[in-house]
């Protein structure tokens, strides 16, 4: 009987780790509709094996040995873009030296990224003496591969530039030219021998490839086969980034699922669709888009809601900072696409930093600076009911 | 190449059980030692337990660790994992009555990593003067010195010991250390220069200030990154009633700032400044350890906050034996419920662009049971939940799960 007793211990602890090793996590999974990480449906295997190198790839950290710098504005992709999200103003990037579409006037004096940290024993890049500049947050990543198969017959259906539906909001594509690794679809239109373009702030990146392209080169300097100027030296140097890796993080982004909206059968935050529809945000921030074909299969012909238009919208005298890309106006801003808007806080350390430079601590703040084009639905929202105007927010936050 | 370090492992593994085989079992003698008994962490390199070879000089001991399991973090799971973490060997040596040689090899990973972490000369004066050279464990904090799997009741070695005071950082090295025992009284001290830290502990792919970078230079032990040597003192002061407390410091300049005789940079230091406390209640048998350290780093203001100049971070432990008796028929087994608190902030201050506060930490809670069938074997059983927060302070990744494992004394 004592020997029993002196095993019952044992025999506890046994039973506890028996029981407890059936279930080892006790937190609860997030749920898919609060997270920007996933990928699209319907991704075969190899794509999914590729989605997962190309994720490694986006939170590569480079070093010194590895290519980063001399000069630099972050170590990783993951770095601007914490949880595929937009980014903190820790890294907002710094654009100079062009005024108008003649080009960007000081290209041989650093331009048109400032890069500014540097690793130890190197100076950091300074705005040069005369060039206007402008700040740019991080965008988030999900989504992007909807965006990049919008046909551009879609883009120009929806241009307007001289607001013949006068209803004050015209919106124009940026033509820009492209690099020559970047090859356009049978479908691309042209102008002059450029291209519509339709990311980054400015809508001057052609396509996902151009995008990282430089985002390698200017944000980390990392040279790549597409980019291979070093931009310290300004010498061409051997690639510090694989072929494969830059085409695995294309890839990644492309099938990067795009947000999914939340309370989605909320009754205020339908009131608060309606009310945005009513004062005619959707006039630039639509709410449906489509895509043509795509090589990648699920991305062909789809229906998504970006609340975008891709197009340059003009935003005011307030929000023109002098600086711009492509054939832009420093006044014309690409309307940003504000799904997964609601979890940019999630992002952004807790905070909301919005608009292109971050300076918009609320959403409400941030709608209240639009101006130009906007302001017309700026205007019915701010002669709104305070219960419309919070659900016009809640919906915005749902997205 | 990459199998070197397997082939290593695997012969001084099957040598040493073959050359065990040759021995007649009548001429090994077994030294033991209390492991769990109160001396200074300091001690804790003689007071190992080891098997003497007939009348040979030579005692040769060592440690062995292993375990499963499952982590999750924010769902998602690697699954189950059977892990070789370390075997260490210890080979000593009394050159004469006061002449003594010391080592330790570590085997990580089931031999990815083998690492002479210890081999000195002690050269004894006087009890409070003993000159120390070789490769030496820097002494900043009590887990570095201190650190025998199967003297702790958890899986992991605390994060604060290993991933931001780099764990069983030791170099190449030279210095003296000391004792004094009065009746209720012990006092020791160390103070060594050795390597030191280099670029890698701001300039590496954890994207953050991470002095064990360190650890991966394999040329640390031949040649000082700086040209200037580290600097780290320990004084440790215990009262049998009360507990042992630990003070340690370690400065030295990390950064190459010259080449050729060209100044290249300037000197950029990094300094660590540690406490420590261990205690036994008497009343209830309980066994608290903590160790907290403050760390300063010298980061060129035109690089980056991903790499931080101000860190902070500790552990607690606390052990509370519910039995010890005979069980099973092991005498004096202990069973013992455990839990450890762990705190590290990597990039302690605020963002230049916002004036908010800089994430970069962590925080993690693991309970833990113990079984110890002798003092020098432990099977432990731990669950840990964690948090751990990006730089801008994000939402915490979460993560939880469960370990089962076993380290003993050899």
């Amino acid at each position: 009987m004592k020997n029993k007793i002196s095993h019952l211990p044992l025999i506890i602890l046994f039973l506890f780790i028996g029981l407890t090793s059936c279930e080892t996590s006790y937190v609860d999974i997030p749920k898919n509709d609060e997270l920007l990480d996933g990928t699209i449906e319907g991704l075969s295997s190899s794509q999914s094996s590729q989605f997962l190198r190309g994720d490694a790839a986006v939170n590569e950290v480079f070093t010194r040995e590895t290519g980063l710098g001399s000069t630099f504005v972050g170590t990783s992709c993951i770095n601007c873009h914490a949880g595929d999200g937009k980014g903190h103003l820790f890294t907002t990037l710094t654009r100079f030296g062009q005024i108008d579409e003649t080009g960007n006037q000081f290209l041989n004096q650093g331009g048109p990224q400032l890069q500014n940290r540097a690793l130890p024993g190197y100076l950091p890049e300074q705005i040069p003496a005369g060039a206007t500049f402008s700040k740019f947050t991080p965008p988030a990543f999900s989504g992007l591969g909807f965006l990049q198969y919008v046909s551009d017959t879609d883009l120009l259906a929806m241009a307007d530039p001289n607001d013949s539906d006068g209803d004050g909001v015209s919106g124009t594509v940026n033509w820009i030219t492209i690099p020559g690794y970047s090859i356009p679809s049978s479908s691309s239109i042209t102008k002059n021998g450029k291209h519509i373009g339709r990311f980054g702030k400015k809508a001057s990146a052609f396509d996902l490839l151009h995008q990282s392209v430089n985002a390698y080169n200017q944000d980390m300097g990392i040279t790549s086969v597409f980019s291979p100027t070093d931009h310290y030296s300004n010498l061409e140097i051997d690639p510090e980034v694989a072929t494969h890796k830059v085409n695995d993080v294309v890839f990644y982004l492309n099938v990067l699922k795009a947000p999914i909206q939340r309370h989605q059968n909320d009754e205020v935050v339908n009131q608060g669709k309606q009310l945005f529809k009513q004062i005619n945000c959707t006039g630039c921030h639509k709410s449906e888009l489509t895509t043509g074909y795509s090589p990648i299969s699920p991305l062909s012909f789809k229906t998504f809601s970006p609340y975008t238009d891709l197009l340059l919208h003009d935003m005011g005298a307030g929000l023109d900072d002098g600086y711009t890309e492509g054939s832009a106006k420093t006044f014309e801003w690409k309307t940003p696409a504000l799904w997964g808007i609601g979890l940019s806080e999630n992002s952004q350390g807790g905070d909301y930093y919005l608009m292109h430079d971050g300076r918009a601590r609320s959403i409400e703040e941030a709608i209240i600076m639009h101006g130009g084009e906007a302001n017309n639905s700026k205007n019915a929202f701010q002669n709104l009911s305070q219960s419309d105007k919070n659900a016009v927010l809640k919906f915005i936050k749902s997205l | 190449m990459r199998l070197k370090p397997t082939y290593i492992f695997l012969f001084v593994f099957l040598s040493n059980l073959t050359s065990f085989a040759q021995i007649d079992p009548s001429l090994l003698k077994r030294i033991p030692k209390d492991t769990v008994k109160n001396i200074l962490n300091m001690d804790a390199l003689y007071n190992r337990p080891a098997l003497n070879i007939n009348k040979t000089p030579i005692s040769i001991g060592g440690y062995v660790e292993m375990n499963w399991q499952k982590m999750t973090t924010d769902g998602i799971s690697e699954g189950h994992q059977f892990q070789a973490r370390r075997l260490s060997v210890f080979m000593s040596s009394a050159i004469s009555k006061r002449v003594k040689f010391l080592s330790e090899i570590e085997f990580e990973d089931g031999g990815k990593e083998i690492a002479i972490e210890f081999a000195s000369v002690d050269v004894e004066f006087h009890p409070l003067v003993n000159f120390r050279a070789g490769i030496i464990v820097n002494p900043i904090g009590s887990f570095n010195q201190n650190h025998d799997g199967p003297k702790w009741e958890f899986t992991d070695r605390p994060i604060s010991a290993t991933q931001m005071l780099p764990g069983t950082f030791s170099n190449a090295g030279a210095g003296f250390f000391g004792k004094k025992y009065t009746k209720n009284w012990m006092f020791g001290y160390e103070v060594y220069l050795s390597g030191n830290f280099d670029n890698s502990i701001i300039e590496n792919t954890e994207n953050k200030t991470f002095l064990p970078a360190a650890k991966n230079n394999p040329e640390r032990f031949e040649e000082i990154n700086s040209g200037e040597p580290l600097f780290t003192g320990k004084f440790a002061i215990r009262h049998n009633k009360i507990g042992e407390l630990g003070i340690s410091y370690m400065k030295g300049i990390y950064n190459k700032f010259q080449d050729d005789g060209i100044v290249i940079d300037e000197k950029r230091r990094v300094s660590i400044f540690a406490l420590d406390f261990n205690t036994t209640i008497p009343k209830t048998k309980t066994f608290i350890t903590t160790e907290f350290a403050w760390i300063k780093v010298d980061v060129p203001g035109t690089y980056s906050q991903q790499f931080g100049d101000r860190q902070y971070g500790g552990f607690m432990d606390i052990v509370q034996p519910v039995l010890k008796r005979t069980i099973l028929g092991w005498e004096n087994a202990v069973l013992n419920v455990a839990c450890r608190l762990e705190y590290v902030d990597w990039n302690v201050g605020t963002f230049n662009e916002t004036g908010g506060n800089i994430g970069e930490d962590l925080w993690s809670i693991m309970p833990a049971i113990s079984f110890r069938p002798t003092s020098q074997t432990v099977i432990r059983f731990n669950y840990r939940y964690q948090k751990q927060r990006d730089i801008f302070g994000n939402p915490p990744a979460i993560t939880d799960g469960m370990s089962l494992g076993i380290s003993s004394y050899f």
